[in-house]
């Protein structure tokens, strides 16, 4: 079969290219390892859940805190569960307060819980008790790394196997080997389905490793299970290749290659997840829609930081599909622009 | 019988005329050859002729079959003017990845990969990577992977350059060779002497044939192929 000829090819070649085998698995690794030891703060207007009627509204309002009413704890959980509250405050019997966080995201957790507090000092200047603090994921040792960690790792992937695939892919344009392909039977999308074969294979590969050594090795917090991380992170590194080798048709050259970094994937790290969404505009938070690293940060984090398993990450997954399929789709109409038929 | 039959073909590159109204038939079974220099739009034929582009206006019939079509480029060998070849790969693994395009697998394989290496004397390199290779090494592998399937039409974009002329007598006697045994061949060249070697000749120059026939028809009263090229090639001008 033609496109089994193609995918041993691309492993022979493979094979042969250490280096790029090397920038493909180590490079996520040494940069993930670096961002590990990096975390920065800014600030965040939480959303805390109150009981109806609370006194709470106001003075947690002068904190810079937007509140949310609900009738009853069960109403506030199912919110949290859905990312719409960061945290959720009443007061016990006994006069504490307990404060329950969603807890995905570091920075949200503190400031819901430095809210709470500087409001009730307000109301209460005499000393407070500590308020007991439940948390529905994660856990208080989270660090900034645990909760960007996830997303990272789906981003190096992203970022490496679209240079390396795109490159590659354009290599064969530019030297020739492309046109001879073209000159023997092989049908356009024997060639895109070769592609994404053979490279695929590495990807396997690459987004395990990484996956582990994320895990096991950086000890980033991990909820749920490894395999849906694994094949989240495959299904990235799947899109990355299609849409690597259908845009390097629209470069001329190497250096081309590189200025799509700028413009594709640079985008898709400040929307993508890795910085709070709630701190932009809604049209801005829109543009997350249109940019497959949306869908594969959030599933790596469902699962990663919130337990989920396959069936809660099912739709990303589906999204990722179907963009790598539109991308194969597209590069095969692209290819017609060096041979018609 | 025809092989190939070039109709009022044009080809354009967005406004520019690259190609202009080339009509020309290339007999079975015999070596045809392109003349012209660099820039008359040689490759741009052939490579529509192979298939790969198709033509601004006009038709290119190939065995009876309207190019582009599949079924005909499985029995089209092109070897491309520069080397298009996979540097990181060895002479086997390149000419066993050609093969496997071209559905031949198994024992057939092995022995048609074998026999190509011999025809263009690589044989005792096949193992090496092709980035060790020299510029005429690399020709000849190219040559090699056209050959493949023993295809019954045979385009050569320029095969000769860079080959030490020991080797190249030795190629040309193994085109004579496939000639013998059915195969059409079309091969290009702006060297004059080559375009000696060929059965029939077609002179180009800037998108336009000027003339065609034997070498010995063209040349007629003109000493060398040379003086006969730049008497059509005059005379085009003037008109
Ligand atoms: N893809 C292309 N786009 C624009 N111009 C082209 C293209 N391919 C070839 N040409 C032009 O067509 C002319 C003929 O080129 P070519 O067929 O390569 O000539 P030859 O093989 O006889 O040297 C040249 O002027 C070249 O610049
Ligand atoms: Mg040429």
């Amino acid at each position: 079969m033609r496109i089994r000829a193609l995918v041993i090819r691309i492993i022979r070649q493979f094979a042969r290219d250490k280096r790029t085998l090397a920038m493909m698995i180590a490079a996520p690794m040494l940069i993930l390892s670096l961002m590990s030891f990096v975390f920065s703060d800014n600030d965040l207007v939480p959303v805390i859940g109150i009981n109806e009627g609370s006194a709470f509204e106001k003075s947690l309002s002068s904190q810079d805190a937007e509140t949310v009413e609900f009738s009853s704890k069960k109403e506030a959980v199912a919110a949290a569960e859905k990312q719409e509250i960061d945290g959720y405050v009443t007061r016990l019997e006994d006069g504490r307060l307990e404060v329950m966080l969603e807890g995905s995201d570091p920075k949200a957790n503190g400031a819901v819980l430095a809210a709470i507090q500087k409001a009730a000092a307000a109301e209460m200047p005499a000393k407070q008790p500590e308020p007991a603090v439940t948390m529905l994921h994660g856990d208080k040792d989270m660090e900034m790394f645990d909760s960007i960690g996830p997303f990272l790792i789906g981003f190096f992937i992203f970022f490496f196997v679209f240079l390396i695939a795109g490159v590659s892919f354009l290599r064969e344009r530019t030297n020739g080997t492309l046109e001879r392909l073209l000159a023997t039977p092989l049908k356009r999308w024997e060639i895109v389905a070769g592609y994404v074969l053979g490279f695929g294979i590495f990807t396997v590969l690459q987004s395990a490793i990484i996956v582990w050594y994320a895990i096991e090795v950086l000890d980033i917090m991990m909820a749920g299970s490894i395999i849906p991380v694994i094949v989240t992170a495959l299904m990235l590194a799947v899109t990355a290749l299609t849409l690597g080798t259908l845009l390097s048709a629209f470069a001329k050259n190497e250096l081309q290659m590189i200025q799509f970094i700028p413009i594709v994937i640079v985008p898709q790290v400040f929307f993508s997840g890795l910085f709070s969404l709630e701190t932009m505009a809604p049209w801005v938070q829109k543009l997350g829609v249109a940019m497959p690293l949306t869908y594969g940060g959030t599933a790596i984090r469902e699962v990663m930081i919130r337990g989920g398993g396959i069936a809660d990450i099912a739709s990303e997954l589906l999204v990722l599909l179907a963009f790598s399929v539109l991308f194969m789709i597209l590069n095969t109409f692209a290819l017609k622009k060096h041979r018609k038929l | 019988m025809n092989a190939i039959e070039i109709r009022h073909v044009k080809k354009a590159f967005g406004k520019t005329e690259i190609l202009t109204d080339i009509d020309m038939i290339v007999q079975k079974q015999t070596i045809f050859g392109l003349l012209g220099p660099s820039g008359a739009g040689k490759t741009t034929l052939v490579k529509m002729i192979a298939g790969i582009q198709n033509p601004t206006a006009g038709s290119i019939i190939v065995n009876q079959t309207m190019m582009p079509s599949f079924a005909m480029m499985e029995k089209i060998g092109y070897m491309a003017q520069s080397d298009a070849l996979y540097s990181e790969l060895s002479a086997l693994e390149n000419l066993d990845f050609f093969a496997s395009l071209y559905g031949l697998k198994g024992k057939k394989k092995k022995e048609r990969i074998h026999a190509v290496l011999e025809i263009v004397n690589l044989a005792d390199h096949a193992k090496k990577t092709v980035s060790s290779y020299s510029g005429g090494m690399k020709r000849r592998l190219s040559l090699a992977a056209a050959l493949l399937h023993e295809p019954e039409i045979l385009i050569l974009d320029e095969p000769t350059v860079g080959i030490d002329p020991v080797l190249r007598a030795s190629i040309w006697r193994e085109l004579r060779c496939l000639r013998q045994n059915g195969t059409t061949i079309l091969v290009t060249t702006h060297v004059m002497d080559e375009a000696e070697k060929c059965d029939q000749l077609a002179m180009m120059r800037e998108g336009r044939l000027i003339s065609t026939g034997t070498p010995e028809d063209l040349k007629d009263g003109s000493k060398t192929l040379e003086e006969a090229f730049l008497y059509f090639g005059g005379a085009s001008n003037e008109n």
